[in-house]
């Protein structure tokens, strides 16, 4: 479990993550939604470590991150996998490196183990017999799938997406958005999803915390969502037309 | 920032990237990478500049002092010291200051702005020790074989030069870069050139290390890169000199 407690970050003092507090489930999937400039990858970094915040604190299962000197926040990241809007692959490794790299900086596998569990972890996400190629010949789609093939290698107890289906097609994201629930839930992870598409929301969103300039406006799940009063989050929701018309049968 | 928190933050990247490293064999393997990278690749052009600065040190060297009263021997001579002096690791240090310090910067710093850098802090890796330690011990531990390289082939260029040019002889140059030998020169210059190339990369890979924004960030970091590494080592090279040679 990961709780944000009354974080605050500005940059320069323009505000752009305002006094949030949200609990993220274990097993479970959260989906932070908002708006392009909401403040979802500057949250996430925050949650990270990567920003360091203003106000307010960070706990994992209960301990604060927030406290923690360098050594032990160097130990906690080895359990975070961490999927980057721009996938951030190592340009100067393969696709077989870039996703063994955790395996050759942590563990004592021998050759033949990680490449299985390399090979596992591309094929869970659809890229059999890429091993070879460089970030520089792959897709976006397709960096985005090595990214979360990079990410899971190790099974992290906390697992961080930054858009993992922007740039892909319907069916990928699909595919994509369903292994990340599946692997949440398998291994009993704490999954915390920046996303703006609303098929993600009800796909996967057991958990959904809606921000809006940096601020949490609304928190519930995919079941409750359609339902919502709260105006600015009906005004995202439902800048899709289809959205709204599915909206109009479901209150009929 | 002022210079003085240019310095701070500067010491604090040299002390992380010394740190502990997690995975000996993974640092060992980006090593091999470097010395290759920053060193082997540079041999050429330390060859090439090497034999024309030899060349031109000998000729001019020689219309210099067109004396009766001085033996041709001393233009040797004359050669020999400054190729051993500055020109073997100052001037050397200069062009890796280019080739490898833009280089460094440019590497790290496009993997600053395309967030790999931060990749490597949330998989729990310190990223300044795994990109900027191996960078800073390839070139420290090849600069005196390049300054070597450089000796060799400039004083043999001085002699192709001045013999071709009918300034002296084969007898004459030999004679000179004999003459009152001081042994010490060398290691004097070894020095230096081990100290230019932590310089050339803990400066370059501090320029790309603190990049922000984006590919334009990364061109300008890299030209930073170039000048603030030549400045400081021209800057050690008055202190190593006073320290050394007095
Ligand atoms: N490093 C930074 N320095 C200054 N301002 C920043 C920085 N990072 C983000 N911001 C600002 O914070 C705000 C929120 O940005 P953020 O990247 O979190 O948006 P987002 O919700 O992830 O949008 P998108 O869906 O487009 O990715 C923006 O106004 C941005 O300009
Ligand atoms: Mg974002």
């Amino acid at each position: 479990m990961i709780e944000v407690r009354n974080i605050s970050k500005s940059f320069d003092g323009d505000p752009v993550l305002r006094d949030i507090s949200i609990s993220f489930e274990q097993g479970k999937t959260n989906l932070i939604i908002g708006k392009s400039g909401s403040g979802k990858t500057v949250l996430l970094k925050c949650i990270i470590g990567l920003h360091e915040v203003d106000n307010g604190e960070i706990f994992y299962s209960g301990e604060s991150f927030t406290a923690m000197n360098v050594k032990a926040k160097k130990e906690i990241r080895q359990k975070f996998g961490m999927l980057f809007q721009g996938a951030a692959l190592f340009d100067s490794l393969s696709v077989e490196e870039n996703v063994r790299f955790k395996l050759d900086m942590f563990t004592r596998m021998n050759r033949l183990e990680k490449k299985k569990r390399v090979d596992f972890c591309l094929e869970r996400v659809n890229l059999g017999n890429k091993n070879s190629l460089y970030p520089a010949e792959l897709s976006g789609g397709m960096k985005k799938r090595v990214a979360i093939a990079r990410a899971i290698v190790l099974n992290p107890r906390y697992l961080f997406c930054d858009e993992p289906n922007s740039g892909l097609d319907p069916q990928t994201a699909i595919l994509i958005d369903q292994l990340i629930k599946d692997i949440t839930e398998e291994f009993n992870m704490t999954t915390i999803v920046n996303t703006h598409d609303i098929n993600s929301v009800m796909e996967i969103g057991e958990k959904v915390v809606f921000i809006d300039n940096g601020q949490k406006w609304w928190e519930g799940t995919n079941m409750e969502i359609l339902k919502t009063e709260n105006q600015e989050l009906n005004d995202f929701l439902f800048a899709n037309k289809m959205v709204r018309r599915l909206k109009e049968i479901d209150d009929i | 920032m002022t210079l003085l928190e240019h310095i701070g933050r500067y010491s604090l990247l040299v002390k992380r990237a010394f740190a502990r490293p997690e995975k000996h064999k993974m640092y060992y393997i980006r090593l091999i990478r470097e010395m290759e990278a920053l060193g082997i690749n540079s041999v050429g052009i330390v060859i090439i500049i090497s034999f024309f600065m030899g060349a031109v040190i000998t000729i001019q060297t020689a219309y210099n002092t067109e004396n009766p009263l001085l033996p041709a021997y001393l233009i040797g001579l004359a050669a020999r010291d400054s190729i051993l002096l500055e020109f073997s690791s100052t001037i050397v240090a200069l062009i890796l200051a280019g080739k490898v310090g833009s280089r460094i910067a440019s590497e790290i710093g496009t993997m600053r702005v395309t967030e790999q850098i931060d990749a490597l802090e949330i998989m729990g890796v310190n990223s300044a020790g795994y990109l900027i330690l191996p960078k800073i011990l390839a070139l420290v531990m090849l600069a005196p074989f390049l300054s070597l390289i450089s000796m060799v082939v400039g004083i043999t260029g001085g002699w192709i030069a001045g013999v071709s040019a009918g300034v002296i002889t084969t007898n004459e140059y030999v004679t000179g870069i004999q003459f009152a030998f001081i042994p010490y020169y060398i290691t004097y210059s070894l020095i230096k050139s081990v100290i230019f190339a932590f310089i050339i990369t803990s400066v370059s890979s501090y320029h790309g290390y603190f990049t922000a924004g984006g590919a334009l960030e990364v061109g300008k970091a890299s030209t930073l890169a170039v000048v603030h590494s030549s400045i400081v080592i021209l800057l050690f090279n008055l202190i190593l000199t006073q320290l050394l040679l007095s």
